[in-house]
């Protein structure tokens, strides 16, 4: 027998992977990256002005559209239009998610009723809405409200349904009220999905906003868009898509300040 | 206040899990309960705590719960049902605020319950920042807040370490020693329940009926981990229950 060592080999490492990191900046980087390709393309004429404007003179067009103050002229009836929809249509779609979620009665009867809304096209119910609500406000209010509302209850009542059982139990067993139990378990409890839901519901609102504006209204941003789309003025409509971008990065990380202070706790 | 069980019967479905079991838990006494797994001893402890209703039979008081008792039946739960958003003083302090104790007097509940339970320090942890222990600590701490007459309580020291379990169970003989409390205290494990039992109930496999009582006269600050006697009496236990822990392992689970 040969008192040979046997041969010596590391053992190859597998794991790793699958847990995303936060990288800074990248995302900024490459949002730079593409309009620099733009407007080189654009510069050199690679890409012909009618394929795409000069993001340089989309700039112009925004820098001026701040300083003869339509901007805000376009953006606040917008900003306010979101507002007051998305608040009417999350505050009765979390309200009634909880109700189906806490009572089957309601469960039993409202969630086919939500199932069969969820689908429509909201957009198109937007002449029906006129003759209910009137040509002005009142019709875009209700067109938000209603396009937050359904995606708000169907996360709410999930998120309610998930909520550990295990906690309830804990309440009733030590006497909680069914009131105390709700809003200081069920409540906190269902907060993460809720959230989450707000997020996709708050794009949805931004959609139908511009879509509504763009059927009847003279300012705000889907008026502006469809002004310039008609006229053929791409860099007005490219500043009026980067209004609407932004809008929609600002409510998501409002969302996500919100998350921050409210589930502080899962991290 | 004693509590008195009255054959009581329960099924799930036609599954019956609970067969004419009749128990006295005397006040200032720990009941075990021990069987093997799926045997409804986690479903008599629910249905003790008026969390479940039997099919038949009932669950009565004996006398008053004392006046200063907040939630007579308090459960301490296997998975400690804590609220992650809570911290520790705010986990507490739900169960009191509830009851109409708030300010100084919720304080000062919370100081005692804390010291007792060695967590003063941690008062403004959250549960995820808490080790398991730490975790069921916290539990017994807001057990204890509600001055209850019985503890239930569903193998509270199952999802921790062996060795974080030896520290819990000093623990609990520590509390029960200085101030002794009436529990019926569920679990699998032989070796908590001759330790901490002063009575252990032997529940039979499907449809669990009481197989024996068997009392454990030794004080519960004399035993220690290897005593003679106490091994034989976990020996004794064990053959009991090893051929209902065998064929329970082999059952086919159909428990909703």
């Amino acid at each position: 027998m040969s008192h040979e060592q046997p041969a010596k080999k590391p053992v190859v490492f597998r794991g790793g992977g699958f847990a995303p990191r936060r990288i800074r900046w990248i995302g900024l980087a490459v949002f730079f990256v593409l309009i620099g390709l733009m407007e080189i393309g654009t510069q050199t004429g690679f890409i012909t002005a009618l394929t795409l404007p000069k993001p340089s003179d989309v700039f112009g067009t925004f820098v001026h559209l701040w300083e003869s103050g339509l901007l805000w002229k376009h953006l606040l009836p917008s900003v306010t239009r979101l507002a007051v929809g998305a608040t009417i249509g999350t505050i009765a779609g979390i309200s009634l998610g909880i109700s189906i979620g806490l009572f089957s009665y309601v469960r039993a009867g409202l969630v086919p009723l939500v199932a069969a809304i969820f689908p429509i096209p909201k957009i198109a119910l937007l002449p029906l809405f006129v003759i209910w609500f009137g040509i002005d406000e009142g019709s875009k209010y209700a067109l938000i409200a209603l396009g937050t509302f359904t995606p708000t209850v169907v996360a709410t009542y999930s998120a309610v349904d998930n909520v550990d059982r295990t906690l309830i139990r804990m309440g009733q067993s030590f006497g909680l009220s069914w009131r105390s139990i709700v809003l200081k378990i069920v409540l906190p409890g269902a907060m993460p999905g809720i959230l989450s839901g707000l997020r996709v519901s708050l794009a949805i609102a931004i959609i139908l906003l511009v879509a509504a504006e763009m059927l009847g209204a003279e300012y705000g941003v889907g008026a502006y868009i469809l002004e310039a789309g008609s006229l053929y003025d791409l860099e007005r409509l490219f500043a009026g898509v980067a209004i609407l971008s932004v809008l929609g990065v600002g409510v998501s990380a409002l969302v996500g300040l919100v998350e921050t202070r409210l589930l502080g706790w899962r991290s | 206040m004693d509590l008195q069980l009255e054959k009581i019967c329960h099924s799930y479905g036609s599954l019956e899990v609970l067969s004419d079991v009749s128990l006295d838990i005397p006040a200032g006494k720990i009941v075990c309960v021990v069987g093997p797994s799926g045997c409804g001893k986690s479903t008599l402890l629910r249905i003790i705590g008026g969390l479940e209703r039997p099919d038949s039979g009932r669950v009565v008081q004996i006398g008053e719960p004392p006046a200063d008792s907040i939630n007579p039946l308090t459960f301490v739960f296997q998975d400690f049902a804590l609220l992650p958003w809570r911290s520790v003083r705010g986990n507490i302090s739900l169960v009191l605020e509830d009851h109409g104790i708030r300010g100084e007097r919720c304080d000062a509940i919370i100081d005692d319950v804390l010291a007792r339970t060695k967590l003063s320090e941690f008062k403004k942890a959250l549960p995820r920042q808490l080790s398991g222990g730490m975790k069921q600590r916290v539990a017994i701490a807001r057990a204890l807040a509600v001055n209850p007459a019985v503890m239930l309580m569903d193998e509270p020291l199952s999802a921790l370490d062996s060795q974080t379990r030896e520290l819990l169970m000093d623990d609990l003989i520590s509390l029960w020693s200085r101030n002794p409390f009436t529990a019926v205290y569920v679990t699998h494990n032989l070796q908590e329940a001759v330790r901490l039992g002063h009575e252990i109930v032997v529940l039979s496999r499907r449809p669990g009926v009481i197989r024996e009582i068997v009392a454990i006269d030794m004080p519960l600050s004399e035993r220690t981990m290897g005593d003679a006697g106490l091994e034989a009496k976990q020996k004794y236990l064990w053959n009991l229950m090893r051929e209902e822990a065998v064929a329970a392992d082999k059952e086919l689970i159909s428990v909703p």
